[in-house]
C-alpha cells in the first residue's frame, strides 16, 4: 500500500512537471516575445496554446541522425544522463506540507550530487559527438558547472546553518518559525550568490556559453537531432524548475504564504516558482552574454568570496545571538 | 595594447601530431555569426585564437565582369546586390561615379533626394549592424527593436520606388521618380521619433556592464594600423582618424547640410559601436535638413542617358579632308562618351565605396572595379582577432560591419 502510494506520487509529480516543462517553453516564447514587441507563437491553437504539443510531436518524429565519427554508446547515453539526473532531483522537493516523494535527511546534498552528475551528460555529449564545436561547448560547460557548483553550494551553507538541517521540509519549517518568516532577508547575500549561480548552473543567459548560439552554433548538442535533442531540452527546463524550487524552499519560505488558500496547499509554492521562472526569461530578454574567461573570473573572484563572507557573517551572528 | 591580450610568444604552436598541436576550427561558411558566407580558419589554443585566416569568395557573382557587357545604365541594378542591406547607398555611389565620367550635372532637387535616401540607407544599414552585433554578443532584444525601425524605413523605400531591398531608385543624372508629399511627411514623422528609439537601444546595452566587458579593450586597432590596413567608415573613425568622404570630398547635397563626423579614440569594439550610434543621430539630422531645404525643380538631368547606351558609338559621315578622292568615310563618334578613367567614391554605411571606370568611349565600361569596404575590412580581421578569444572573433566581425555580398561582389 505504501509502495503504491509512492508510485502514485511519482506519477503525479512527473506528469505535472512534464506539463510545466512543455508550457514553460510556450511561456518563454510568449514572455520574451512580448518583451520584444512581437507576439510569440500564434498559429497552433488559440494564441498558439497547442504549440508545445506540436513541437513535441515534431521532435518525436524527426530523424535521429548520429554522426559517423561519433562514439555511439556514449552518444546515446549522454542525454539520458542529463535527463535522469534532472528528473531524479524532483524526488526530494516538498511541494507542500507533508508532500515529498522521499523526505530524506540530506535532501539538499542529494540535489547537489545529481546536478553535478548532469554535467557529466554535457561533457560526454560534447566529447562523444566528435565535433569541434560540440567539444568546445562541452569544455566550457564542464569548467562552468564545476566552478559555479562551488559558489552555489557555499551560498546555501548560510541557510543550512540557520535551519540546522539539510532536510528540505525542515528548512521550510525552520523559516516559518524564524523571526522574518523567510530567509531572504537575513540571507540576502546568499540569495544574491544563489541567483547568479543558479543562472550559470542551468546554462541560461547571461551564462549560456556552452550553447552560445553565435559562437559555437549550438554548443555541446550541435550534433544531436530529434528526440535526443529534445531530451537535452527537457533536462534544461527541468533543471530550471528544480533550481527555482530550491530557491523557493531555501530563501522564500517554501509553501508558506501571507494567507492560507483553502484547497490549494501548493498555491504559494507554485506562484513563487513561477516568479523565478519569469525572472529567468526576463534576464534572457535583457542581458548580453559573458565571455568564457570573464565568467570564470566572476565565479571565482566575486561569487565564491561573497559566499564565504556570508558564511562567516552568518556564523558570527549566530554565535553572538546564541 | 590591451591588458586582455596574452603574450603570443608563450603559446607553442607545434607541428601536427605534436603534443601542442593547435586545435583548428573552420568557422563558416555556414555559421550563424559570420554574417553570410565568410569562412574563418581559426587555430586555437584553448579558447585563445592563435591564427585567423579569412577566406572570401563564396558569394562571388562576377559583378565587375558582368558590367563590361552592359551599358552604364544597365549596371545600376547590379549595384543593389553589392551591399544588399543598404542598396540605396550603392545606387547613389554608382550614379555619382558614372555622372562624373560622363560629365552630367544632376539637378539640385535630385541631389537633395539622393542625399536623403542615402542617409536612409545608412540608417537601415546601421540598424541591421546594431541588430546583428548585439545578437552576436547575446543581447537578443536589441535585434528585434532595430528591426522594428528598419521595417518602417523599408516600407518608405517601398512607397518611394516599389522595392524594399533591391531599390534601383537612382538613375544616371538624377532619380527615377519624384518623391511624393506623403512620403516626405512619413519620413519627417519618422525622424522626429527616431532619436528616442536610439535612446531605447542605448538603455539596453550602452551602459550594460556585460556589454562594456565584451566590447571595451577588445579588437584594438591603432590609428596608424587602421590607415595602413585601408579601413574606412566608422571602423576607421573608431580609431580616431577623421576621414569621411561626405566631409572631405563632398558630393550631392552634402555641402549644403550641416553634420558632424563622430570620432572615437581607443579603436576598440566599443568605440566603433559608439561611432555608429552617433551616426544614427547625424544621419537623422541630415534627413531632416534635406526635407526642410528640398528645392523644387526637375529630378532628372536633360542629358541623362537612356537605358540603351550604344556599344558601338554612332557612326557619322565624315568627308575626307580634301574631298578630292571623292571617298566618304564613316567615322566613329567617340566624342559621345568620355574616354579615360575615373575613380569616384562615396560614403556608404560600411565605409568608402569607390567605383573605378576605364572608359574607351563606348556606352559600356571597358573595365569596372569596385572598391568595396567590406573586402578590405575582412583583411583586418586577423590583426583584430589574433591573441583574443573565440567570443571576441564574433564581436570583431560585428564591429567591422562586413557584408559578404559587397566583399565578394
Amino acid at each position: 500500500m505504501e509502495l503504491l502510494w509512492i508510485l502514485v506520487k511519482i506519477l503525479i509529480v512527473f506528469g505535472v512537471v512534464m506539463l510545466h516543462v512543455a508550457y514553460a517553453t510556450y511561456f518563454e516564447r510568449k514572455v520574451i516575445g512580448h518583451m520584444q514587441v512581437r507576439m510569440g507563437p500564434m498559429r497552433v491553437g488559440p494564441h498558439g496554446l497547442l504549440q508545445p504539443i506540436a513541437d513535441g510531436i515534431k521532435l518525436f518524429f524527426k530523424e535521429d541522425v548520429i554522426p559517423t565519427p561519433a562514439d555511439k554508446q556514449v552518444f546515446y547515453a549522454a542525454p539520458l544522463i542529463c535527463l535522469i539526473s534532472a528528473v531524479s532531483s524532483l524526488a526530494v522537493i516538498p511541494f507542500f506540507e507533508g508532500f515529498a516523494i522521499a523526505n530524506i535527511n540530506i535532501g539538499l546534498l542529494y540535489i547537489f550530487a545529481l546536478s553535478s552528475l548532469a554535467s557529466y551528460g554535457v561533457v560526454l555529449s560534447g566529447w562523444s559527438s566528435n565535433s569541434k564545436y560540440a567539444f568546445l561547448g562541452g569544455l566550457r560547460s564542464s569548467a562552468q558547472v564545476i566552478s559555479y557548483e562551488i559558489a552555489m553550494g557555499l551560498s546555501l551553507v548560510g541557510v543550512m546553518m540557520m535551519a540546522g538541517s539539510l532536510n528540505l521540509t525542515d528548512i521550510v519549517h525552520a523559516q516559518m518559525s524564524s523571526s522574518f518568516k523567510i530567509y531572504l532577508i537575513p540571507q540576502f547575500l546568499g540569495f544574491f550568490v544563489f541567483v547568479v549561480a543558479m543562472l550559470a548552473e542551468t546554462n541560461r543567459t547571461p551564462f549560456d556559453l556552452p550553447e552560445a548560439e553565435t559562437e559555437l552554433v549550438a554548443g555541446y548538442f550541435t550534433e544531436y537531432s530529434g528526440m535526443r535533442f529534445a531530451l537535452f531540452f527537457l533536462a534544461e527546463y527541468i533543471g530550471m524548475i528544480i533550481m527555482s524550487c530550491i530557491g523557493v524552499i531555501c530563501f522564500l519560505g517554501g509553501w508558506s504564504g501571507p494567507f492560507h488558500v483553502p484547497g490549494l496547499p501548493f498555491f504559494w509554492f507554485v506562484i513563487k516558482v513561477y516568479l523565478f521562472i519569469f525572472f529567468y526569461y526576463w534576464v534572457r530578454a535583457t542581458l548580453p552574454r559573458y565571455r568564457y574567461d570573464q565568467l570564470m573570473a566572476l565565479g571565482w573572484k566575486v561569487l565564491i568570496p561573497l559566499a564565504l563572507f556570508n558564511i562567516v557573517l552568518t556564523g558570527t551572528i549566530k554565535s553572538i545571538s546564541g | 595594447m590591451s591588458a586582455n591580450k596574452p603574450d603570443l610568444k608563450l603559446i607553442k604552436n607545434d607541428t601536427p601530431g605534436g603534443e601542442n598541436e593547435a586545435y583548428t576550427v573552420a568557422m563558416g561558411p555556414q555559421h550563424p555569426a559570420t554574417h553570410g558566407v565568410l569562412k574563418l580558419d581559426l587555430e586555437l589554443d584553448g579558447e585563445t585564437v592563435i591564427k585567423c585566416r579569412p577566406t572570401v569568395g563564396f558569394l562571388h557573382r562576377g559583378v565587375e565582369k558582368l558590367a563590361e557587357n552592359m551599358s552604364y545604365a544597365q549596371v545600376l541594378p547590379l549595384t543593389d546586390r553589392l551591399d544588399y542591406i543598404a542598396s540605396m547607398a550603392n545606387n547613389v555611389a554608382y550614379s555619382i561615379a558614372v555622372e562624373t565620367l560622363l560629365g552630367i550635372e544632376t539637378p539640385l532637387r535630385a541631389k537633395y533626394i539622393r542625399t536623403m535616401v542615402m542617409e536612409m540607407a545608412r540608417l537601415t544599414g546601421h540598424l541591421l549592424w546594431l541588430a546583428t552585433h548585439a545578437l552576436d554578443i547575446g543581447a537578443m532584444t536589441v535585434f528585434l527593436y532595430c528591426f522594428r525601425e528598419r521595417e518602417n524605413l523599408l516600407d518608405m523605400f517601398e512607397e518611394l520606388c516599389g522595392a524594399r531591398l533591391t531599390t534601383t531608385y537612382t538613375c544616371i543624372g538624377g532619380v527615377r521618380q519624384d518623391v511624393t508629399g506623403h512620403f516626405l511627411e512619413t519620413l519627417y514623422a519618422f525622424t522626429e521619433e527616431f532619436p528616442s528609439r536610439v535612446k531605447e537601444y542605448e538603455t539596453l546595452i550602452d551602459q550594460n556592464r556585460i556589454w562594456l566587458k565584451r566590447t571595451k579593450g577588445i579588437g584594438v586597432i591603432t590609428a596608424e594600423q587602421a590607415v595602413s590596413l585601408g579601413l574606412t567608415g566608422p571602423s576607421l573613425r573608431g580609431s580616431g582618424v577623421d576621414y569621411d568622404v561626405r566631409k572631405h570630398m563632398p558630393y550631392d547635397a552634402y555641402p549644403f547640410v550641416e553634420f558632424e563626423v563622430p570620432i572615437g579614440s581607443e579603436g576598440d569594439v566599443y568605440d566603433r559601436y559608439r561611432c555608429r550610434m552617433e551616426e544614427f543621430l547625424q544621419s537623422n539630422s541630415i534627413i531632416r535638413q534635406c526635407i526642410e531645404q528640398l528645392p523644387a525643380g526637375p529630378v532628372r538631368a536633360e542629358d541623362a542617358p537612356d537605358l540603351v547606351m550604344e556599344y558601338n558609338p554612332a557612326k557619322k559621315v565624315a568627308a575626307d579632308a580634301t574631298f578630292s578622292s571623292g571617298i566618304i568615310k564613316l567615322m566613329e563618334d567617340r566624342d559621345r562618351y568620355m574616354q579615360g578613367d575615373v575613380y569616384v567614391a562615396a560614403e556608404v554605411p560600411k565605409g568608402e565605396l569607390g567605383f573605378y571606370f576605364v572608359s574607351d568611349g563606348h556606352g559600356r565600361p571597358y573595365r569596372m572595379h569596385i572598391r568595396s569596404p567590406s573586402y578590405i575590412h575582412i583583411g583586418a580581421l586577423p590583426y583584430l582577432c589574433e591573441g583574443y578569444m573565440v567570443a571576441d572573433v564574433i564581436a570583431n566581425i560585428g564591429s567591422l560591419d562586413v557584408v559578404l555580398g559587397e566583399c565578394d561582389r
